[in-house]
């Protein structure tokens, strides 16, 4: 009986109330794809995604309201913060499949289907019937010379310019924010608040460049999301990396907010590590990129 | 010390459900009405899904075109498709996981409620985007369910509506499968250890994790598929050095867990209602666990014997012949293990017992065929056939969906606290297992003599085994009907059920009262309650 009334204390799992959040997400969903399919079917202008995108915006702004309104009330007892430990976890072990489907096509693209298309291995009819003219080399957009220039040629980024200087910020963001976990968990607030800025400041600076990168592709390299298999895998991969920079950031941004206001103690500080995981996770994936998409 | 359990629960016990419809349905938060919801959403799929297959079994019976034109034949088997997997069977056993997992495990619900509800109603709205197509111009897509490129691309406006109501259905089965996750791992009573959990909980385990890695995938396809259409990206297409076979390198690594996602939870299903029904614990409790991890593992590195004959290197279709045959392994291991604890039991046969024995017969013969079209040089005639139809309808109607007709069967005392008409539960099984073999045998013989799938029309010597084959399909959707009935009524009232319900019931969710409490473990069960309730430990 004793056991069964120490555990008793411990394990006051906190059922929370009912909540209009989640029907409000799938409502707002269901409409931020409703406009993405009335706008690609020409049944209408881009101005379709608008109530989809204030419908999630206060999706966004409201749930994490309350949760955190909840938090600081101190009702979510330690069992409740292991399960969104865990759920965030998982969360991003599925992004980083989502990734990994990316990544499948271009390394499928590199090592089968480009030489296949220029006759190696199984496929020399390829060469001798189809594509006669074409020399499957890496980069490439295809024997039709998909995309490009008018005369189907581009050119790509070297990886050591730009992209080595945004390897360097993303990793030196990496190492800010670890300077600001130590801090908030030695109750350094003023410590904690420069560096968690510096961190998504440099995330910021990360997506400016991607931009100006993407703006020099497009106006003079001849290099786009239509430039054949090179171009396809360059910029999905490039692009949502890109956007989940500017998640992560957006996210240091509110946790920042959060320090601001006093939030989070040493010991109890889900959110942060939460998004310090997140953070870390964009990075390496950028390092992959940076490795597989402009170096190698 | 038991007695003392069941006094908490009732002094937690006072508060119930939420006053009003929108408050307790549309704002859930509790487990066993999201669970029902989705029960419910699945039973409306099912009947959606099956009405579509009777377009299609009607169209079948005799040669000629007779009822659709042939493009309202494709979009039907691409949507009967969709709607069962996405729709009827992934919700039925993601209601079934929320319904039994927090019972199972002696916690007070899901560990993230919230999202719990989230995960549900993203659903009816996809259903709503999906089904909208076949009211558009051009009508529903009909390019199959694997959405193959290049042809689906040639798709009209039910292009994007179909695609993002894929990435809806991914989005909420990836947030449920994280839920189930953390529910395990995070909200077990302490003392139920990983070895003391239910089969059924242990198969929806690893059913989560194949979710979580192989619905963003789907996602990843999905999305380079819409980018090729509308944004001028080339993965699939060779011109730009892409290639459309990449995007089946892609669709099966997700489409082959997604076949396990199917029949894992039915494993668990058959391995706690075989004991139950044997009056023995399940043989081999640890092994079957195991067995369950390896089928999980192996399932990510079968995917290309879905496409043997697309001109693959020699060393790829060995490879892929050898993973696949090596699956036989682990399901031989549950299939023995189910037979030896039947073996010498004391059985009895109540509905979920017939369902599960059924199961095991049928499932098995589904699983020979498989086998006989993992041989590579075979499948190369296989392929594309009625044999293929048969084959995977073997798997995942007396398979998947027989497992959770017997797992309603199963608990549905517990759920509503009365027993149903068990008379006509049995001519329900005997119906149901009667017409699915006369529905989907004479396929393996139209598949074998040559009658490829997708066709609203065939050769006049095909015509006898499919008019046999759609009376079993008439005869099959028809007796599903009684099904409905006994559970409204079983619902509505009853013969009272007791707290075990079944004579030699071991697990948690027996030791809650009938109907269970709203709020199932309040308290964590003692390990007394927790070592009586274990099978077979």
């Amino acid at each position: 009986m004793s056991t069964h009334a120490a555990t008793h204390d411990e394990s006051q799992y906190y059922v929370p109330h009912s909540s209009r959040w989640p029907i409000i997400g799938s409502m707002s969903l269901f409409l931020l794809v409703g406009g993405a399919v009335v706008t690609l079917n020409g049944w209408g202008s881009g101005w379709s995604f608008l109530p989809g995108i204030l419908g999630i915006l206060t999706l966004f702004f409201g749930w994490f309201h309350d949760v955190i309104g909840e938090n600081q009330k101190g009702m979510f007892n330690l069992a409740v913060d292991r399960s969104f430990r865990m759920g965030m976890m998982w969360f991003i072990v599925s992004e980083i499949f989502f990734f990994a489907a990316f990544f499948g096509a271009l390394f499928y693209a590199r090592q089968l289907s480009v030489p296949w298309l220029g006759g190696e291995g199984v496929k020399p009819f390829n060469k001798l019937l189809l594509w006669q003219e074409y020399s499957p080399t890496w980069p490439t957009n295809g024997p039709g010379a998909v995309g490009g220039h008018a005369d189907g040629s581009f050119e790509t980024i070297p990886a050591f310019g730009l992209p080595a200087i945004n390897t360097a910020l993303l990793l030196a963001s990496g190492v800010t924010i670890t300077i600001a976990h130590h801090a908030l968990r030695a109750g350094h607030r003023g410590i904690l608040k420069i560096f968690l800025a510096a961190t998504f400041v440099l995330g910021f600076i990360f997506v400016y460049f991607q931009g100006t990168e993407y703006h020099h592709a497009y106006t003079e390299l001849g290099l786009k999301l239509s430039t054949g298999i090179y171009g396809s895998t360059f910029f999905m991969l490039t692009g949502f990396h890109g956007l989940h920079v500017t998640i992560g950031a957006i996210m240091l941004t509110v946790v920042w907010l959060r320090v601001m206001k006093g939030h989070f103690t040493p010991e109890r500080h889900f959110a942060f590590e939460a998004t310090a995981w997140y953070w870390h996770f964009v990075d390496v994936v950028w390092l992959i990129l940076f490795v597989f998409v402009y170096w190698i | 010390m038991a007695h003392s359990e069941h006094a908490d629960h009732a002094e937690h016990d006072h508060h119930g459900p939420a006053h009003g419809f929108i408050q307790r349905w549309v704002m859930a938060t509790n487990h066993k009405d999201i669970g029902t919801m989705y029960l419910v959403f699945a039973g409306l799929m099912f009947l959606i899904g099956g009405a579509m297959a009777l377009v299609i079994r009607a169209e079948l019976w005799t040669p000629g075109l007779q009822f659709v034109d042939p493009q309202f034949f494709n979009s039907m088997t691409t949507m009967h498709a969709l709607v069962m997997i996405f729709g009827g069977m992934m919700p039925a056993w993601t209601g079934l996981a929320n319904w039994m997992i927090p019972m199972q495990v002696g916690a007070p619900d899901m560990a993230l409620p919230r999202l719990n509800n989230f995960s549900f109603w993203i659903l009816p709205f996809a259903f709503l985007m999906l089904l909208a197509t076949l009211f558009v111009p051009g009508g529903a897509p009909a390019g199959g369910w694997t959405i193959y490129p290049p042809l689906v691309v040639q798709g009209g406006a039910n292009f994007p509506m179909s695609m993002f109501a894929i990435h809806m259905m991914g989005i909420s089965s990836i947030l449920g499968a994280i839920n189930v996750i953390v529910t395990i791992m995070n909200m077990r009573a302490p003392g139920m250890t990983l070895l003391r959990m239910p089969m059924f909980t242990w198969t929806w385990l690893i059913t989560a994790y194949l979710l979580i890695l192989v619905m963003p995938v789907l996602a990843g396809a999905v999305t380079m598929v819409i980018t090729d259409h509308y944004f001028g990206t080339t993965f699939f297409s060779a011109a730009g050095g892409g290639d459309p076979v990449l995007y089946q390198h892609i669709f099966w690594f997700f489409g082959h867990p997604e076949v396990y996602i199917l029949i894992l939870p039915a494993f668990g299903v058959v391995s706690e209602i075989i004991p139950t029904f044997s009056r023995k614990p399940l043989f081999g409790y640890e092994s079957m666990v195991y067995a369950s991890a390896s089928i999980g593992f192996l399932s990510f590195i079968v995917w290309a014997h879905h496409m043997f004959t697309v001109g693959m290197p020699l060393a790829g279709q060995m490879f892929f012949m050898l993973t696949t045959m090596m699956i036989a392994v682990p399901t031989g291991v549950k299939v023995f293990n189910w037979s030896t604890t039947m073996w010498k039991g004391s059985l009895t046969f109540e509905p979920p017992m017939l369902f599960a024995i059924a199961f095991l017969f049928l499932f098995t013969i589904g699983g020979f065929s498989g086998l006989m079209l993992a041989i590579t040089p075979a499948d190369f005639q296989y392929h594309d056939s009625y044999f293929v139809v048969a084959h995977f309808h073997y798997v995942l109607v007396p398979g998947a969906l027989f497992a959770i007709i017997a797992a309603v069967y199963y608990w549905l005392p517990k759920w509503s606290g009365h027993m149903y008409n068990q008379t006509l539960a049995k001519w329900h099984f005997w119906l149901s297992a009667v017409f699915v073999n006369v529905l989907f045998f004479p396929q393996h013989f139209l598949g074998l003599a040559g009658m490829p799938r997708r066709i609203p029309d065939y050769a006049t010597q095909f015509a006898d085994w499919n008019a046999v084959s759609s009376i079993g399909a008439f005869g099959f959707g028809f007796a599903q009907l009684l099904f409905v009935w006994l559970i409204i009524s079983c619902v509505r009232g009853g013969e009272k059920a007791s707290d075990h319900v079944w004579e030699d019931t071991h697990g948690l969710e027996w030791e809650l009262s009938s109907p269970a409490p709203y709020h199932s473990w309040t308290t964590p069960p003692s390990d007394a309650v927790i070592l009586r309730g274990t099978t077979g430990h």
